[in-house]
């Protein structure tokens, strides 16, 4: 039994099977972040003012990566273009940039990940004064670099600094050792934060720029809240990394679909040259809309 | 010479086909991409949770009838529940002491309840079950456009069928905050079964989602030469319309999941606004997100879900219908554009859920006004099925019963579904027992009647034998009528102001704990409670019939005669019985619409599609 137009289109409707099919796959897919951008803004008008998150995330490193985004769209276009007129060599290279771009592209976000992870911020129950740049100011909250028994931490939290009693099994054996309470740690703060008005948080930055960062003591007893820039942090954190996690799962999906076909899957260049296409192309379709995601995706989250 | 070798050859060609044609047990039953098996695989297991659905409702209804009994005794000890109390507190433990139903149990019980019937059983029952076996066939399709994307969508329902199942035995239960899952409740309950709720349900949306794509591809696709749009049956068009609800509706319920499974795993605040206390003290969340918007992405998908849940069901009653009358559907294309229509406004409705969330009453007034709008399709289907029954000459058998019966059932649901469409209505009876009689009004008797009579019209087609018909009449009447006992003392119960998901059916608002209190439950409406227990109860006797005639006559049911035992017109008829892999002997050329019966200067009373 075959069944129909999956390689030929099918004359009035004038496209094969699987193109119908990513087409409304697609159609989905914008539902799903459509839903997600919507959960955004009502999340950003309806924030408490002094708790959404801007100015913190990295633009030239996030504008890098929309442009190595970019480069691989093109290279899914030469390389099925590549197809269409026969030659299977320059597909192939064509498509190997896609898939390395593709790993450049989630290198770079997990880089950035890390560097949200290791700073934090801390909710003070007084104002105590830090420097910013050369002046002073008084604030009751600080972000920057946390310092503990000598090391940057990270994905510390209000109750790390409680610590944790240690956990036996039945039998009595120790599975997790005890964390002992903390009772005062090192914040090397930023000049800047970002309740700040997008103007005086450049100047800041600005200013702060080669000046030696002073490190301060806190007392655990003096914390309100303690937060890495974690999903938890905020309602802003939280989107955050939502739509860009879901998208690079997105990314590394269709990475992987790519791969499968321009490797294990070559194969079928030889028996069913047509339907082989067909792949390359509805594959290409998807990296497109991943790409269009991030199009929308790296203005709302980075630049507004 | 030449001879030997011809035969030879045959021999071998012969010998290699039939090797073709032998699978083993599980790739022909398991793992089977035959759209076929699919669908009976979906039905089998789909049947299944709707059982298993309705056994946790009899717990329920147990719980909430001896809550009626202590609203009049005195120091009334709550009874366990009979034949299964004991085996709920050996499974479940200390949520069942002593066979009794706790209010945390029943809230589990009333969540997956919901659950299980709308996203296990009704869906899979309806598109997945009804809707594979039947449209590839319709639309004259050797099988679906992605056979193997069908198995995957079969599996990854099977899945989230198995977390949801097992949810029930992790500690602390399943999933507590009902159906709908509002927030914070289902973030702060500290339980995990609302994880394991929404893991299985990213696996039952990534299923629909699947099947959706794979159901508009093929009706696009694959459809017979011949097959133009306006000669497809109204049950593909049903299916059609259902597929794009499922396929844009589901996903924004997916991302919601993920941003709740966030909430309850990475602690995160999407739902949880600023200043949330949880059990007297200041939860430890950053705060600023929005409970509401949960609830709109909720009934983004609620809402359109609805439509899902009937649409199929519709479809089914129109074939049935034009069979059994004998003639031709009244208005086909009426019936058509009131289907696209219903599709399209489903998604500008969903927000009459949430009147009393505090929205603001602009918005309540757009949508009530949409709601009102969307009644006018729905209503312009069930007058065109009322009218095609106008001077035919109906053979009143299993099906067409189930058929009938659906028309004022469905009718009751849609028409008492007004009040609660008006923003000013709806401030009294929301969240009420007349919530409760009214959707399952459109669902139970309604879509569950509408694909009961499907398994008694379509099951010679899978089996090529009949399901006894004395037995499904006695299936039929005693649903009918226990269906009714169950669902229309809730309607009265709701008015006079009895609130859904009370595990003690309303005991602390009665009159008996509150004597003079304005408003409160009386003694007859708490004694309803007892009156729908005892409904419950026989129409659950009344599936005993079903269940045994179902299996029984797979082997041992009267044998259809012909491939067309109904003498009906569609493509689904002019294959053989039951349907090999690949559907079809020859392929069909449609030179017809689907419902020419009782044609003029024919011999017989039906004319099918392909035929001239």
């Amino acid at each position: 039994m075959e069944i129909p137009f999956t390689s030929k289109p099918r004359p009035d409707t004038g496209i094969y099977n699987s193109k119908v099919g990513i087409w409304l796959f697609l159609a989905s897919e914008v539902m799903l972040f459509g839903a997600l951008f919507s959960a955004y803004i009502l999340l950003r008008v309806g924030a408490p003012e002094g708790t959404w998150v801007h100015g913190l995330l990295n633009i030239p490193i996030g504008t890098f990566n929309t442009a190595v985004l970019i480069t691989s769209s093109v290279t899914v276009v030469l390389g099925w273009a590549s197809l269409q007129v026969g030659n299977f060599g320059r597909y192939k290279f064509y498509q190997a940039i896609t898939i390395l771009c593709a790993l450049a592209f989630l290198g770079i976000k997990s880089y950035e990940y890390r560097e949200k992870f290791l700073h934090h911020e801390v909710w003070l129950n007084h104002k105590i004064k830090v420097k910013h740049g050369h002046q002073e100011v008084e604030t009751d909250r600080i972000i920057g670099h946390l310092e503990y028994e000598g090391h940057h931490q990270y994905f510390w939290n209000t109750k790390r600094l409680k610590g944790t009693p240690e956990e036996k099994d039945k039998d009595g054996k120790v599975i997790k050792a005890a964390v002992p309470p903390v009772e005062s740690f090192k914040m090397i703060p930023d000049a800047f934060h970002y309740t700040m008005t997008p103007k005086e948080l450049a100047h800041a930055r600005k200013e702060s720029a080669g000046v030696a960062h002073e490190e301060i003591e806190i007392k655990a007893s003096d914390v309100k809240r303690l937060s890495a820039f974690v999903p938890s942090h905020s309602t802003y954190f939280a989107i955050y990394f939502t739509l860009t996690g879901l998208h690079g799962l997105h990314v590394l999906g269709g990475a992987i679909v790519i791969f499968y076909i321009w490797g294990p899957g070559a194969k079928m260049w030889k028996t069913d040259p047509q339907r082989y296409m067909n792949r390359v192309e509805v594959s290409g379709l998807f990296w497109h809309f991943v790409d269009l995601v991030w199009i929308f995706l790296f203005p709302v989250i980075y630049l507004l | 010479m030449q001879a030997t070798t011809h035969t030879e050859s045959h021999k071998g060609a012969h010998d290699a086909h039939h090797h073709h044609h032998e699978p083993g047990f599980l790739q022909k039953y398991v793992f089977s991409t035959d759209h076929k098996i699919i669908g009976i695989q979906y039905g089998l297991t789909a049947l299944a949770f709707l059982f298993f659905g309705f056994l946790l409702m009899l717990c329920m209804r147990w719980s909430i009838a001896e809550g009626a009994n202590a609203a009049q005794i005195k120091d009334y000890v709550i009874r366990p529940i009979p034949l299964v109390g004991g085996l709920l507190e050996k499974l479940l433990g200390d949520v069942a002491p002593k066979g009794i139903m706790s209010a945390d149990l029943y809230n589990s019980f009333g969540a997956m309840h919901g659950t299980i019937m709308v996203f296990l059983a009704i869906v899979p029952l309806a598109f997945g079950a009804f809707g594979n076996y039947v449209v590839p066939l319709q639309i004259g399709a050797p099988d679906m456009a992605f056979p193997r994307v069908n198995m995957a969508s079969y599996q990854f329902y099977f899945i989230g069928g198995v977390i949801m199942f097992v949810s029930f035995f992790i500690p602390g239960g399943a999933a507590q905050a009902g159906w709908t899952s509002y927030s914070p409740l289902a973030t702060t309950i500290p339980t995990h079964g609302q994880a394991f709720w929404l893991v299985g349900m990213v696996f039952l949306i990534s299923s629909s989602l699947l099947g959706a794509v794979n159901f508009i591809a093929t009706i696009i696709q694959l459809r017979a030469p011949g097959m133009t749009w306006m000669r497809l049956p109204f049950f593909v068009w049903a299916q059609f319309v259902t597929g794009f609800l499922l396929l844009l509706a589901f996903p924004p319920l997916e991302a919601a999941g993920v941003m709740q499974l966030m909430d309850n795993v990475f602690g995160t605040s999407f739902f949880l606004p600023t200043g949330l206390a949880v059990g007297g003290r200041l939860a430890d969340v950053s705060g600023g997100g929005s409970p509401l918007l949960w609830q709109h992405l909720f009934w983004f998908l609620g809402h359109p879900e609805v439509y899902v849940l009937i649409l199929p069901g519709m479809g089914v009653v129109a074939e049935i219908i034009a069979n059994n009358t004998r003639k031709s559907l009244w208005g086909y294309k009426s019936l058509v554009y009131s289907v696209l229509a219903i599709g399209f406004i489903s998604f500008i409705v969903w927000a009459h859920h949430m009147y009393l969330t505090g929205m603001g009453t602009k918005i309540s007034a757009f949508f009530q006004t949409t709601t009102m709008i969307i009644s006018i399709p729905s209503v312009i289907i069930l007058t065109c099925l009322f009218i095609s029954l106008w001077g035919g000459s109906i053979r009143f058998n299993t099906p067409m019963l189930f058929a009938l019966a659906f028309l004022p059932m469905f009718g009751i649901g849609g028409l008492t579904g007004l009040p609660l469409g008006f923003a000013a209505a709806d401030l009294h009876l929301h969240d009420t027992y007349y919530v409760i009689a009214h959707f399952h009004y459109v669902v139970a008797p309604g879509t569950i009647f509408a694909l009961m009579g499907g398994i008694y019209y379509w099951f010679p087609k899978m089996t090529g034998r009949f399901m006894s018909e004395f037995w499904g009449k006695v299936h039929f009447v005693g649903s009918f009528i226990f269906m009714n006992v169950v669902f229309q003392p809730m309607f009265i119960q709701g008015m006079a102001g009895m609130i859904r998901r009370m595990a003690d059916g309303g005991l602390n608002y009665s009159t008996f704990k509150n004597p003079g209190a304005v408003g409160g439950l009386g003694a007859d409406v708490m004694n309803m409670h007892k009156i729908i227990l005892i409904g419950a109860v026989c129409l659950g006797l009344c599936q005993i019939p079903f269940i045994i005639n179902l299996f029984w006559s797979i082997k041992n049911g009267k044998k259809a005669t012909s491939d067309n035992p109904w003498g009906s017109t569609t493509l689904e008829w002019q294959t053989p019985t039951p349907p090999p892999h690949g559907n079809f002997d020859k392929e069909p050329i449609v030179v017809r619409g689907p419902y020419d019966y009782s044609l003029p200067g024919k011999d017989k009373d039906f004319t099918p599609q392909n035929q001239a």
